[in-house]
């Protein structure tokens, strides 16, 4: 088979099974396992034999058009390049962990059947969106994705959080996908083509009239998909979906397609340097923003999910200095990482039977319990922190570098405020991952207290693909030298100044953290806070739901958790009540869009009720009004009837008289 | 007559009828009585009150005889306009006949001699706005239309036995018969509806 | 003559005769005014057939026609005036209000002697129920 033929499969595999899935899942439930597992499998490895043979080589274009669409035509369109075939291999390798995963997760789920059809498609969707060609058909797996986060984030639709967690992110998401679609028409005006070569080919002859305005809009939409301020509160509240949704979610699809997508198109973003900056001051606000939050949550897929929202900004701030390669490179090493965490966090929840780190810190033994997660998220959290050698160490690197760069004035892709901004950023943001990441691993597994409660062995098909991912996450950043081709063929390894400077400044983040904890760690014993759900039998999902709907009961939020024993408190001081309520960035948005919405609502409402309706009643009580009148007219009485009927005839039969007169007379 | 006559007499009908207007100059006055005339409108005047009386009596069995009167006089206007088969028609068939019936139906009926003060329904006054107001349209349009018109009286009587047994059973015929059945039927029906419904059922 | 004369006489009659229809509260009344209207039209016939001079005399054929008709009509209507009577004591025109569209279609507020004219009305109900079943 050609490569083309097999990047076809690609996308086509998982979308069958969804589709599969979908119509067998409730008649033939034995086929539902294999049918989510093997044609993920699939598409990963014909994902890597696509990869192979690409080779990082010149880009691979093929395109067949089903139909003429007009002025601008629409192609089915593949354009393969060294980026669109690792991150595809990135993704089926992810997905394929999280269904496999997820038959464990969620085995005695009785929605699993829509379930892992749902996260096929959600699989399909993302890997279209990689190799796509063709903006618009681009846009079709980024809407699904769209509509198939909604429904996954929705899973535990019982629980009010996740009924209020899928709508936001559906419609947080769709505030940014609004302007998106408009910038790709007007980017489709501009150059007169939606695909991706010719736009590319366009902008490299300065055909584009407004690259300000189109790149300004395009980033509305990455800002709402792959989560960065100030659309990217739906992150957060996402965690009450399933974990290996999140999993999916963070590590390599939906908001991974953001970032891609600029990946993709940066020449167009080069074009207009403000659109750099504010992508720049964006991520910069995002990463330090995110940190601080991270450093104050108490649910510990929150804190990850901060950490995504924080991972996302380094990326988008290597695109806002130009250097796509860094972005992906840091994409696919947290993508890998990022799943590590996920997954482990669900192991993590069942074997402690919370979600909140103030009750991980008061059990103990929890290491012993679950080996494989404990060393896997350690090996993670180092990979988050990026301590060398671990892949985050080498990618973020690559970032910081190309920030130093365009500070420094030794590239001109982007101007040097950007390249500032997001060196300056990118180092702070390097002290609060490593901060938090350190206060994480301390809290989940250096608890001290009661023993942590046993729920038997974890399941083979959950920690398995814990070490299947872990390997890139050991191991990907070495791969540094060997993967330039696939990367427009420059350098990403690391120089002395930034890897010394930023493991520096990560080091001591976690030093400071470890010190306030010891500080802290004493208050542990004198307070009791946290609820420990306890289902030794039953499926994994179904403790996280308990937890997560135990968590809002206990403490009163989402995320925060009043423990004095948190080292984050002690860190945080006065910002800590902000940080951990995200800022306030949705009271904010509840202040400026629910609000007036709700308010207009309740307008036309108030219209509907008594306006409109009362014309409508008005008409109803008028024709009972003629109604009755009528009614009483009808009395029975035969000379009555016929003196209305003869009065009538008369005034027609003069009308007729007095009419022919005048018009025989005109 | 003759076929032959029929049409020639059609003839002159239609010629007198075109020439009558310009052929009367003695009539070209809106009122100039002849005693024709003025017998009609006497008699008339007797009839038109006779009919307000009936209409308007509390007595049921005086409206009756009242309406013999009406008729009567109508019968008499019937032959000043010649149309004496007619007006003997009228006189048997309506003062004798319909008018003992009427008289009969209000005896079974039981109905009140001597005054009723409820002869009137409520209906009484929108009675009198609409016929008033007919009256008066009609009486507008009657003699708006036949200001100028006059009948020729002078000739042969053009009701006359003779003259209406022949164009009855040569003309009419037909309708004449059918006219019969429809008696019988008449005729069936009443007694249907008159039964007791009593014996029906026994 | 003049044409005015038999035919406002006959609009008057006629005139005269709706005016009684409309009014009058017996039955049998009713048809006397009937007759009055049926007479009117009479005479128009009669007259417009002698001011034409018609050959085929439709005038008064039809007046003839007219005559014996409204003697089986006043036959048929007596005989419908006596079923009534017979069924509901009554032959008052403005009583026979079953049409009505009232809750108590029996009940006459407009009448002096109201309770006496619902018993009345309610026997010849009775009666007509007892009739047909």
């Amino acid at each position: 088979m050609t490569t083309t033929t097999l990047a076809v499969l690609v996308p086509l595999l998982p979308f069958l099974s969804a589709a599969a899935g979908l119509l067998l899942g409730r008649t033939a439930p034995g086929f539902v396992r294999p049918l989510a597992v093997l044609p993920t499998l699939a598409a990963a490895v014909l994902a890597a034999v696509v990869a192979a043979r690409q080779g990082g080589g010149r880009a691979i274009d093929a395109a067949t058009q089903l139909t003429p669409t007009g002025s601008v035509p629409i192609d089915l369109a593949l354009h393969l390049d060294g980026f669109a075939v690792l991150v595809a291999v990135l993704v089926g390798l992810v997905a394929t962990c999280v269904q496999i995963y997820s038959t464990a997760y969620l085995r005695d789920d009785p929605r699993y059947p829509s379930y892992a059809a749902l996260v096929s498609l959600f699989t399909s969707a993302m890997l279209l969106v990689v190799y796509s060609g063709d903006l618009m058909v681009l846009l079709v797996g980024w809407e699904i994705m769209g509509i198939c986060s909604y429904f996954l984030v929705g899973h535990y639709w019982e629980t009010p959080e996740a009924r209020a967690a899928s709508l936001k992110a559906f419609l947080v998401t769709k505030l940014g996908d609004v302007p998106f679609l408009i910038g790709l028409f007007a980017l489709a005006a501009d150059t007169g083509t939606f695909r991706i070569t010719g736009i590319l080919g366009a902008v490299a002859n300065g055909g584009l009239d407004h690259p300000t305005l189109i790149a300004l809009l395009l980033l509305a939409g990455v800002a709402g998909k792959s989560a960065q301020f100030p659309l990217h509160t739906w992150l957060p509240d996402a965690m009450a979906g399933p974990t290996p949704v999140s999993a999916l979610i963070h590590a390599a699809t939906m908001v991974a397609a953001g970032i891609y997508f600029v990946a993709r198109l940066l020449p167009v973003f080069a074009q207009s340097g403000a659109a750099l900056v504010v992508l720049a001051v964006m991520a910069a606000i995002t990463m330090i923003g995110s940190g601080l939050a991270a450093l104050a949550q108490d649910d510990i897929k929150r804190v990850l999910a901060y950490s995504t929202i924080g991972q996302l900004g380094y990326m988008a701030g290597a695109l806002a200095v130009g250097d796509r390669g860094a972005a992906v490179f840091h994409l696919l090493s947290h993508g890998a990482f990022k799943a590590v965490l996920f997954l482990a966090a669900g192991v993590v929840i069942h074997a402690a039977g919370t979600n909140s780190l103030a009750a991980m810190s008061r059990m103990s033994g929890l290491t012993k319990r679950i080996p494989d997660a404990y060393w896997t998220m350690t090996v993670a959290l180092f990979a988050l922190a990026a301590i060398p050698p671990f892949a985050g160490f080498f990618s973020k690197e690559a970032i910081l570098v190309a920030a130093e760069h365009t500070a420094l004035g030794d590239r001109h892709v982007a101007p040097a405020a950007a390249g500032w901004t997001v060196f300056v950023a990118g180092l702070l943001a390097a002290v609060l991952t490593a901060a938090y990441a350190t206060r994480l691993w301390l809290l989940a597994f250096r608890g001290r207290g009661a023993e942590a409660p046993d729920h038997g062995r974890q399941p083979v098909a959950m920690t398995a693909v814990l070490w299947v991912l872990a390997v890139p996450t050991i191991a990907f950043g070495l791969t540094v030298g060997a993967i330039t081709d696939w990367f427009d063929g420059h350098s990403l390894t690391p120089t002395v100044t930034t890897a010394v400077l930023s493991t520096g400044v990560g080091l001591v983040g976690g030093l400071v953290t470890y010190g306030a904890w010891r500080h802290t760690s004493a208050l542990a014993a004198r307070t009791r806070v946290g609820t420990v759900v306890a289902h030794p039998d039953a499926e994994p999902a179904l403790i996280e739901a308990q937890a997560m709907t135990a968590h809002t009961a206990a403490y009163g939020a989402d995320g925060d958790a009043p423990d004095p024993a948190d080292p984050g408190r002690l860190l945080l001081g006065p910002l800590h009540h902000h940080a951990a309520a995200g800022f306030h960035l949705d009271a904010l948005y509840t202040a400026l869009f629910v609000r007036p919405v709700q308010g207009a609502a309740s307008l036309v409402r108030f219209l509907d009720r008594e306006v409109v309706d009362t014309y409508v009643h008005g008409s109803g009580t008028l024709a009972r009004w003629l109604g009755t009148a009528v009614r009483r007219a009808q009395t029975g009485n035969v000379q009555t009837y016929l003196s209305a009927l003869l009065a009538g005839s008369l005034v027609l039969a003069i009308a007729a008289v007095v009419f022919a007169n005048v018009n025989a007379g005109s | 007559m003759t076929l032959a006559a029929t049409a020639a007499h059609s003839a002159h009908s239609a010629y007198s009828v075109l020439a009558a207007q310009p052929a009367n100059p003695a009539h070209s006055g809106f009122l100039s009585p002849t005693g024709i005339e003025i017998a009609f409108v006497l008699v008339g005047i007797a009839t038109l009150g006779a009919a307000l009386v009936t209409v308007t009596t509390k007595q049921l069995v005086h409206a009756a005889l009242w309406l013999v009167v009406a008729l009567g006089g109508l019968a008499v206007e019937y032959l000043l306009l010649t149309a004496e088969f007619i007006a003997w028609v009228q006189v048997l068939i309506y003062v004798g006949s319909v008018v003992v019936l009427l008289l009969f139906g209000l005896m079974l009926t039981k109905a009140p001699i001597g005054r009723s003060p409820d002869a009137d329904s409520g209906n009484r006054w929108a009675a009198l706005a609409v016929a008033a107001a007919s009256a008066g349209a009609l009486v507008w349009v009657v003699v708006d239309a036949f200001r100028t018109t006059w009948i020729g009286l002078d000739g042969p009587a053009q009701g006359s036995t003779e003259v209406t047994g022949s164009f009855l059973f040569r003309h009419w015929v037909l309708p004449f018969e059918a006219l019969s059945v429809l008696l019988l039927a008449a005729l069936v029906g009443a007694i249907v509806l008159s039964r007791k419904r009593g014996k029906e059922q026994s | 003559m003049h044409l005015a004369y038999p035919a406002v006489l006959a609009a008057l009659l006629f005139c005269t005769g709706l005016y009684g229809v409309l009014a009058r509260r017996n039955a049998i009344l009713v048809l006397m005014s009937v007759e009055l209207m049926l007479n009117a039209v009479n005479l128009n016939l009669v007259a417009f057939d002698v001011w034409l001079r018609d050959t085929l005399h439709s005038g008064q054929a039809l007046t003839l026609f007219t005559i014996a008709i409204a003697a089986a009509e006043i036959g048929i209507g007596l005989a419908i005036v006596l079923a009534v009577y017979r069924n509901r004591g009554s032959s008052d025109v403005d009583r026979l209000r079953d049409t009505a569209e009232t809750d108590a279609a029996e009940a006459l507020p407009d009448d002096e002697s109201g309770t006496e004219d619902q018993a009345t009305a309610a026997a010849g109900k009775a009666k007509k129920a007892e009739a047909t079943a």
